[in-house]
């Protein structure tokens, strides 16, 4: 199951929002993901394994398979949005990325360092470097706390040298920057709506000066009319501090207007990464093709969106070889028996398929 | 909640305070009156208890204001009392009134400091077992089942004979206070503990935590300064009822001889010292300090039950 470990392949393709940035580090990946997995288990402590099976004792675990081998690098300042449907693992690969969850097995790099084994404190100097911004506006905010305490306790945190004045100042600054009136501090956070709440989410992130920012599916929480102003918020923000994303979001057309790079997953495995124009204009991986068919559009000369049969299977029990093989309508022999590798193509984008590398998609 | 304007912020114990002004809390108690009642009866209990050097007549510890011969006087209502006695006197001829007041007093002493030892092993063994899980959970749980299979009242047997036995029982009468603090607060922690946890284990799901593990925060700090004031409203309203148990405990365990003395009596050995003569006609020695240990226990019981009704917001009522 591990033979796709070496197929992150770096393929230049042109980035969009890069040009600004000095060309030095251009190709050096800010993050890379290596041979991801994590399994979460399902049978409790060791009493609870214990089952009966044909008159004998034994020991019966269960797990449920949220990322199987996932391989990912993203390039200083652009976007890489990962999109999937509900249960794909999406955002399981973003709170391992941020050492939330450690991983079953696999490597993550950062900046030529690889973190997810190393200690809390010495992973305190990546954590002012990366911060993340989460769904729930609700439930991201202490309650007990004002604003003011809550953006100043990573400054003091991550800058314990600095004296009250030059926390204070960098708290009014950030509040400003992300449109909250930086005299609203003294306040609790239920006394903001979802949208400031969500303002004030992206304030504590930025409020360390980080490079890097993976954020949960952002605005999936937020009322449709405010979705447009936290994403051109997130959008300034990386255009005026060069900040690099990993972009976790179920929504195509955020992804259409946001990504400078698109990764697909299905069922805890990357089906297809490609730059956002050529995964739009071309979708390659036959699911990638069913998903972005099932986008409501307004034309109608268009022919019938793919529509795939069945259930996604349960990640318990993974199928054998291509995970998507059973919905998916090229599937042949290897595919029910051989794990698909990412492959770079010749457009930039890279495929997980037997049919695109055989050429008969 | 209305939009916040840009008016200049209010200074933090301003807020604080109009921030209880503005509270369910303080609304629902404005229109209890039972609440307030209850209050009112506590606060006027813990006033009494507090200032009973200048308010009991006598003083009951000092050997040379009590007479002997004025023994088992009634209260003024009924014939044959002193003016002096207000409330009558016991068996050795002390004020009732005055030892009440001081009884009082030990008795919420006791029944405070106890909650307090309980609070403080309870929250932190539940902070550790709810946030770090594990074995430190399954370790922290069992040690509590095993406590609660032991009552109260075991452990104080066993402990209070432990103590005369090596000690002597002059001893245990001078740090009689202490001793009952230690026992009814070691007894009681799983209490805390299990509340302690299941609300941490609910908070530590959220985002919030999340932000803060992102932020590297150590985990100390998250526990106390995060998690902890999210867990703030299942603790106070178990430290009513559990002040309550607690003063409970310590007045069974003085009825049975194994709380304070007689020399330096609470509510609990007051009900005792009086039990020898309620059949001979002197039933006030008993059932005055009685009546206090109810009032006591019943006010701090139902302003408890209304902090529940009040913070559980399940059963909010409009």
């Amino acid at each position: 199951m591990t033979a796709q470990a070496l197929s992150h392949t770096e393929t230049p393709t042109e980035p969009r929002r890069q040009a600004a940035r000095p060309s030095d580090q251009e190709n050096a990946p800010l993050l890379e993901i290596r041979g991801l997995r994590k399994r979460f288990d399902l049978s409790g402590d060791f009493l609870e394994q214990l089952r009966f099976k044909g008159g004998r004792l034994v020991r019966h675990q269960e797990f449920v398979h949220a990322i199987n081998g996932v391989d990912l690098s993203i390039r200083r300042g652009e976007a890489l949005c990962v999109v999937g449907e509900s249960g794909c693992g999406k955002s399981t690969v973003a709170r391992t990325v941020m050492g939330l969850l450690s991983p079953s097995a696999g490597e993550i790099h950062y900046d030529g360092t690889r973190i997810d084994d190393l200690s809390p404190k010495a992973l305190l100097p990546y954590r002012k470097r990366m911060q993340m911004i989460f769904q729930n506006p609700y439930a991201s905010l202490n309650p007990r706390m004002t604003i003011q305490q809550t953006l100043e306790e990573p400054i003091r945190l991550h800058h314990p040298d600095w004296d009250r004045e030059r926390v204070t100042a960098k708290v009014r600054e950030v509040m400003a920057s992300v449109g909250i009136d930086p005299e609203w501090g003294a306040r609790f956070g239920h006394e903001f709506s979802g949208g400031q709440r969500q303002r004030i989410a992206i304030a504590r992130a930025l409020a360390v000066d980080p490079e890097f920012i993976v954020a949960d599916e952002p605005i999936s929480a937020l009322d449709v009319s405010i979705q447009a102003q936290v994403l051109n918020l997130l959008m300034d923000a990386q255009q005026e501090r060069h900040l690099t994303y990993l972009f976790i979001t179920h929504d195509l057309a955020v992804v259409e207007h946001f990504g400078t790079r698109v990764a697909v997953m299905y069922l805890g495995t990357v089906c297809e990464v490609a730059p956002t124009r050529t995964l739009f204009a071309t979708p390659r991986h036959p699911y990638t093709q069913a998903l972005l068919s099932a986008i409501p559009r307004l034309e109608d000369d268009r022919p019938q969106p793919i529509r795939l049969t069945g259930e996604v299977p349960t990640p318990v029990n993974l199928p054998s070889g291509c995970v998507f093989h059973g919905r998916c309508p090229h599937a042949e022999a290897r595919c029910r028996r051989e794990v698909p590798r990412l492959v770079a193509q010749a457009d930039g984008s890279q495929v997980a398929c037997h049919g695109v590398e055989e050429g008969r998609l | 909640m209305s939009t916040p304007s840009s008016s200049p912020a209010a200074t933090p114990a301003g807020g604080r305070w109009q921030r209880l002004r503005d509270s369910y809390l303080w609304y629902s108690f404005k229109r209890d009156r039972g609440a307030q009642l209850c209050l009112a009866t506590l606060l006027a209990l813990v006033g009494m208890a507090l200032l009973a050097p200048w308010l009991a007549p006598t003083d009951p510890y000092d050997l040379a204001q009590i007479d002997i011969l004025a023994s088992e006087l009634p209260p003024f209502w009924i014939d044959g009392s002193d003016p002096a006695y207000t409330l009558g006197t016991d068996a050795q001829g002390r004020d009732l009134w005055s030892i009440i007041l001081y009884g009082t007093r030990v008795s919420l002493l006791i029944g405070f400091g106890a909650v307090l030892l309980q609070a403080l092993l309870g929250v932190v063994f539940g902070l550790l077992a709810g946030y770090l899980g594990g074995r430190v959970d399954a370790l922290l749980m069992r040690l509590a089942d095993i406590q609660l299979s032991f009552s109260t009242l075991m452990v104080a047997i066993v402990v209070g004979a432990v103590v005369k036995a090596t000690l002597g029982g002059g001893f245990y009468s001078d740090y009689a206070i202490l001793m009952l603090i230690l026992i009814i607060g070691l007894a009681e922690w799983p209490q805390y503990a299990r509340t302690v946890r299941a609300s941490v284990l609910a908070e530590k799901r959220k985002e919030y935590v999340d932000a803060a593990k992102v932020m590297g925060l150590k985990s100390r700090r998250i526990m106390f300064r995060h998690v902890l004031p999210n867990t703030l409203s299942p603790i106070f309203v178990i430290s009513t009822v559990q002040i309550a148990n607690a003063i409970i405990s310590e007045a069974a365990l003085s009825f049975l001889g194994l709380g304070m003395p007689e020399t330096h009596p609470s509510l609990g050995s007051l009900i005792k010292a009086g039990f020898d003569y309620l059949q001979s006609g002197a039933w006030w020695i008993t059932l005055i300090p009685g009546a206090f240990l109810v009032v006591l226990v019943l006010s701090i019981n139902l302003l408890g039950d209304w902090l529940r009704d009040v913070m559980n917001p399940r059963l909010y009522k409009g």
